[in-house]
């Protein structure tokens, strides 16, 4: 256990115990014992005023020749020959991440597939340095086996300090496989990446509750801080991997912004030959069909009209949907409105569903539990429309309404193409 | 001959009913209970629904967490389980995903012969979805994720899953031994049984330790072997409270609404 109690120190105040996210801190009369639940957060560390609880672990010992690995890498995933939207994102990101990490250090598109050299031209365009093309027919679909073993081959071959993929059912299904094989450390669904402990104070001292009165600007530590929701969203970790390479994470669709597109960009594509045997792969895919189902487009929307348990019944998406014809936007749900069976999952926006930034977000009938807030309260606009006053969600709307959604939102169609007038009628003309 | 299933499970606390103080900035746990984790649920399910079919199959249930976890563990014998085995140990604590991968996968080598192992995509309260594929990859046999339909051949060896994707499904087919994911789709978990409860009360949990497992605490498990450490964590800031719009009726809150987002530029 690394976090320890120096016992002389301690007074059994339970400050402690109370701000454990974990459990894991019991008291033992006046003295605070940490239990096998302790997952080293350090947050009783912030909250013990009388210094007696210290981090005890013992630094960078037998680290490995971290100074060989080098460069940013992004899983390019691509299915049916076109780049998933996450891919560009982390390209952009991946650039940032490397111009961090200092001169000299390259963002790299790896793309696996079959025939689909042409997709390293769009990633440069979207900010990749350049592009490790690994081809196969046997690598034409994604299957665990075959994607696994010619990605790990490649990262022993090549040894990228970061490696990065999109958290879709693709690279959550791939990562830990990856992770596994090479036996370093992996952080799942990161909403945010640092490497400069400058820029992580920058984003902690704009965003969080974070006390960074400890953290030196002027660290050398160039270790990637991966920050993810746990609890549903309720507790914002920072990880690192000090001790393996590469650092690996995956990251939401959506979340990071794509650069803007430079067609004059070029790069250098770096073929790699995968060793990959029909016999490697133990899975046989049958078949892969396309929902008939409307392609929810969460993550591209400019509006976002979402209902959740307020509504009453399933019905109630009915309005939603009008609405969201209306205003030109697509439907979102709570997690309780799929819970309860009124809506198809793919339209739940939260920790367990989608992560959206909308121009706007109308939240219809959303009390705005936290698992739901942490995937969309970076919205440019929320509007809240809710019978209790008291919900949670009027505390990150930009414009609260409360009332009966059955009556407001109607309204809100029947007078959405009057805004110009609507907007015209409340301006003191000066010109004559 | 029996076909076996280990079926790994997590107790987790019910992260619907955290609530952060508003003052303090420190999550709530008071009164919130701890569950079976939904998804590892649906895995069970799906093994008990096999055992349903083919009695002749025995489903062995594995945690790694604290005591209390067996009280979890009790809830799945009472649905239908017939045995339970909890990993834990002081040297198994702060594990990370890898870290816990060899534990349960140590814990699955010591339960000896099986043809399926079976769990939940994720835990709610760390949303890693890791896991799973890490013990797959430990153990050397294939896996497939995101798991919403089974069936198994009457060879018992021979399975086709579908596996759900951001926008359709791909129909796998896989041999045993596999390690499959479960999410809510893939069913419905049953209630516990009285005579069920009435049994699982009694029946013995083994508890294994670090030693029992034969994982190295240096190297294998807990935190220092643990290949990500938490750097800082914190409560997310709640963005600031905005302007309440009200009216004598709901057009004109309606137009107020549609005025400001103008006003705004935001249509």
């Amino acid at each position: 256990m690394a976090v320890i109690v120096i016992k002389d120190k301690c007074v059994g105040c339970k400050l402690c115990q109370k701000a454990c996210p974990f459990e894991a801190i019991d008291m033992d009369g006046k003295l605070a014992v940490i239990n096998e639940k302790c997952t080293n957060c350090k947050v009783c560390i912030a909250k013990c005023k009388f210094d007696a609880i210290i981090d005890d672990a013992p630094e960078d010992e037998g680290v490995t020749d971290l100074s060989a690995y080098k460069d940013v890498w992004v899983f390019a995933e691509q299915r049916n020959g076109k780049l998933m939207n996450v891919a560009l994102e982390l390209v952009g990101e991946g650039r940032r991440l490397a111009r961090e990490i200092g001169i000299g250090t390259k963002v790299s598109a790896v793309l696996i597939g079959d025939g689909i050299s042409g997709l390293a031209q769009e990633c440069f365009e979207y900010g990749a340095d350049n592009a490790y093309l690994l081809e196969d027919t046997l690598l034409k679909n994604y299957t665990t086996d075959g994607y696994t073993k010619v990605l790990t081959d490649a990262i022993r071959k090549y040894k990228p300090e970061i490696v990065i993929f999109g958290a879709t059912h693709i690279g959550r299904d791939l990562a830990p496989r990856v992770a596994a094989r090479l036996n370093t450390g992996l952080t799942a669904d990161c909403t945010r990446l640092d490497v400069k402990v400058s820029s992580y104070i920058d984003y902690a001292v704009k965003n969080t509750t974070l006390d960074t009165s400890d953290l030196d600007p002027n660290s050398e530590d160039k270790g990637l801080k991966q920050t993810r929701p746990a609890f549903g969203g309720n507790l914002m970790a920072t990880i690192i991997c000090p001790k393996t390479r590469p650092q690996m994470s995956t990251v939401r669709p959506g979340v990071m912004t794509k650069r803007e597109r430079n067609p004059q960009a070029t790069g250098e594509i770096i073929t790699v030959s995968p060793a990959i045997a029909e016999t490697d792969i133990r899975t046989q895919i049958l078949d892969i069909v396309k929902s008939a189902k409307e392609l929810v487009s969460l993550t591209d929307a400019d509006i976002i009209c979402s209902g959740g348990r307020g509504l009453g019944d399933a019905s109630g998406f009915e309005l939603i949907k009008k609405f969201a014809d209306k205003v030109g936007g697509v439907v979102g749900s709570s997690r309780a409105a799929v819970d309860a069976g009124w809506i198809d999952h793919s339209h739940q926006v939260g920790q367990t569903g989608t992560t959206v930034k909308p121009k706007i977000y109308f939240a219809c009938g959303i009390s705005g539990a936290i698992q739901h807030l942490a995937g969309m309260q970076t919205s440019e606009l929320i509007v809240a429309i809710n019978k209790d006053p008291s919900a949670p969600i009027f505390e990150v709307a930009d414009y609260g309404i409360v009332g009966d959604l059955y009556k407001i939102i109607p309204e809100i169609i029947e007078e959405w193409d009057n805004a110009e007038t609507l907007y015209e009628s409340t301006l003191t003309r000066t010109d004559d | 001959m029996a076909f076996k299933i280990i079926v790994c499970a997590k107790q987790v606390p019910d992260t619907n009913e955290i609530k952060i103080d508003p003052v303090t900035k420190t999550l709530v746990r008071e009164g919130v209970p701890s569950i079976l984790n939904h998804d590892d649920a649906n895995a069970l399910e799906e093994a008990l629904k096999i055992k349903d079919q083919y009695p002749d199959t025995h489903i062995t249930v594995i945690t790694m967490g604290p005591p209390q976890a067996k009280n979890m563990l009790r809830e799945c014998l009472a649905m239908g389980a017939d045995d339970a085995i909890l990993a834990s140990d002081r040297a198994l604590g702060g594990s990370d995903t890898w870290a816990t991968s060899n534990a349960l996968a140590a814990a699955v080598s010591k339960v000896g012969d099986y043809d399926l192992l079976f769990a939940g995509r994720q835990a709610i309260d760390g949303d890693t979805a890791q896991v799973g594929p890490q013990m797959a990859e430990k153990l050397g046999i294939p896996q497939v994720t995101y798991v919403t339909e089974f069936s198994i051949e009457s060879d018992m060896k021979t399975i086709t899953v579908k596996r759900a994707l951001e926008d359709g499904y791909e129909l796998i087919k896989i041999k045993t031994p596999c390690m499959l994911t479960a999410i809510k789709e893939l069913n419905v978990p049953r209630y516990m049984s009285i005579g069920g409860i009435y049994d699982a009360i009694r029946q013995d949990i083994p508890t294994w330790g670090a030693a029992d497992l034969g994982v190295d605490p240096d190297k294998e498990v807990g935190l220092l072997a643990s290949p990500t450490n938490v750097y800082r964590s914190f409560t997310p800031v709640p963005k600031g409270k905005g302007t309440m719009i009200e009216g004598d009726n709901a057009r004109a809150i309606a137009d107020q609404l549609i005025i400001s987002l103008k006003a705004k530029h935001a249509i």
